[in-house]
């Protein structure tokens, strides 16, 4: 191959004159985005006027910096967090069973499973909490007859109707996320572990449902985030999570904006921390697909 | 000795559809036989009738002796629970079309997962008894890897290996080399080839005739839910009598 750029009239051939058509000594002038300059011009605005307002605004910013690691803030943070991951971990027990229940043969266990979906997607959140908060008034004492029995109002404590609460509501929509994931493996995979002698179960847990988890796992991450923020709604039922406390120290000292932007720092960071921690165990079911390169 | 598998009268619908139509079939013990038809002959149903993957509506199957998904109580066929269903598939092991490897797990993973899980092996003893299939299907280099990262060639025969872990009495290959890229199919004919030799009873639905040719000790014909033709693989693939046959054949060849 013989360069034209150098030598445009190539004698060598009957080779045709395409020296005008070499454009290689040009300089590229690169487009010029305007319309960027533009947007990025009016954000920078908009923010640094938001940030002004903030800043001459009635907030005593001192105010957030000494609330923001005090006692009662932090004890609100951590059982934020613990109801979270409890309220989750039941939430996603929960929604295995159910998930494979509704996909059951058996139509007893098929049926108990939608009535069970249908029932706490239904009902908001928070009427479920005051339900179980206040199961007392419907039954007095709970219990096993003969084994044990206890004053409802002694059991049914804002972490235990927090927990059932958040958790069982959690599990009628984990159910079908994971019903999705079970429907996305393909046939192939249930008939593969049939032919090695697998029964229905064993086949579940150890051929579908690790590759289930790829198409579980991100929507899965998603309800852990928003169960972060739901926990907040157990403020009514009095659980001393970061909103409730935050409030409780407002009530006190009438600081209502720095208490509030306190428990929003935390939530922030909370679920900042969670985001990091999805997208590794995304990777982790990855693993043997085409993206875990 | 006992025949591999008794067919009688078996018969499959789905829905309207007779997949098959009263079928009878006997498979002797070490005998490869080769199942050939157009495609909705109902040769895969039958295969997957005979490791239960579908319920038959009528007739009977055994294999190995044993009738397949129920049990005799006096006068009366008791159906199995999915245990004993699970239990009885130990006798066949399958080879699906679309390999089927499960692909959250390495070739080696894949093979010692039935040893370990169903069979309750030694994992020492399920490793070593796997390196020994993958080495005899020729990938024991491949043990780590991931079904994604091998051809379509290397995945069946791991699926193969997968099979032959389990001890099967009776291999079943379900159109192995259908899903294959003509210059893969020869590495997994050559695997079953070697299988063949060693004695072990196979059932093939396959459309390569000079396999069926070469190593099939009897050719079945089948068309329409129906046996049309059987006999030495000289006979049906030569000198088919029957009519349908010898259109087949004659596509094929063509």
């Amino acid at each position: 191959m013989q360069s034209t750029k150098k030598d445009p009239t190539p004698s060598a051939s009957a080779m045709p004159d395409i020296s005008h058509y070499d454009i290689s000594h040009y300089k590229v002038m690169p487009k010029r985005h305007y319309r960027r300059f533009i947007a990025a011009a009016l954000i920078v605005l908009a923010i640094g006027g938001l940030l002004r307002a903030f800043a001459n605004g009635n907030i005593e910013w001192q105010f957030v910096g000494q609330f923001l690691t005090s006692q009662a803030i932090l004890w609100g943070l951590w059982n934020t967090v613990l109801m979270s991951i409890l309220a989750m971990a039941l939430g996603v027990v929960l929604g295995v069973i159910f998930a494979v229940m509704r996909m059951s043969k058996n139509p007893v266990l098929r049926y108990t499973a939608s009535g069970y979906i249908w029932f706490f997607r239904g009902t908001p959140v928070i009427l479920q909490l005051l339900l179980w908060f206040n199961l007392a008034l419907v039954f007095p004492t709970i219990g096993i007859p003969g084994l044990f029995e206890a004053r409802t109002v002694d059991v049914m404590t804002p972490f235990a109707a927090a927990l059932l609460g958040l958790g069982i509501n959690q599990g009628a929509y984990t159910a079908e996320v994971v019903r999705a994931g079970l429907l996305s493996v393909d046939n192939g995979q249930y008939e593969a572990a049939k032919s090695i002698g697998m029964t229905r179960i064993r086949s579940l847990r150890r051929i579908v449902l690790p590759q289930a988890m790829r198409v579980i796992i991100p929507p899965i991450g998603n309800e852990f985030i928003s169960m972060i923020k739901m926990t907040s709604l157990a403020s009514v039922i009095l659980y001393s999570e970061i909103l409730h406390n935050a409030q409780n120290i407002y009530y006190a000292n009438a600081r209502v904006m720095e208490l509030l932007i306190v428990a929003g720092i935390w939530y922030i960071v909370v679920v900042t921390v969670l985001s990091i921690g999805q997208s590794r165990l995304e990777r982790h079911f990855a693993r043997g697909s085409r993206d875990s390169a | 000795m006992r025949p591999i598998v008794v067919g009688q009268a078996v018969t499959k619908r789905f829905g309207d559809f007779v997949a098959l139509k009263e079928i009878d079939i006997e498979v002797e013990n070490g005998e490869v036989l080769c199942i050939i038809g157009p495609s909705g002959s109902g040769k895969s149903t039958l295969l997957r009738c005979i490791n239960q993957l579908e319920k038959i509506d009528g007739g009977g199957l055994w294999v190995d002796g044993e009738l397949t998904g129920y049990r005799i109580v006096g006068d009366k066929l008791h159906e199995l629970d999915d245990n004993q269903i699970a239990r009885q598939r130990l006798a066949t092991g399958m080879v699906f079309q679309r390999f089927n490897l499960f692909p959250h797990m390495t070739a080696l993973e894949n093979v010692i997962e039935g040893p370990i899980q169903v069979l309750r092996r030694a994992p020492k003893e399920s490793r070593d008894h796997a390196m020994e299939l993958l080495g005899r299907v020729g990938l024991a280099h491949k043990a780590d890897a991931y079904p994604i990262e091998l051809s379509g060639g290397q995945q069946q025969r791991v699926a193969i290996a997968r099979a032959l872990a389990m001890r099967p009495r009776l291999m079943l290959f379900d159109e192995p080399t259908s899903a294959l890229d003509p210059e893969l199919v020869g590495e997994v004919l050559q695997v079953m080839r070697d299988l063949a030799r060693s004695g072990m009873s196979m059932i093939v639905v396959t459309h390569e005739l000079g396999f069926a040719r070469e190593v099939a000790n009897r050719v079945v014909f089948m068309d329409a839910g129906q046996i049309v033709e059987t006999g030495a693989p000289e006979d049906i693939l030569m000198n088919p009598r029957n009519e349908r046959t010898q259109s087949f054949i004659s596509a094929v060849l063509n």
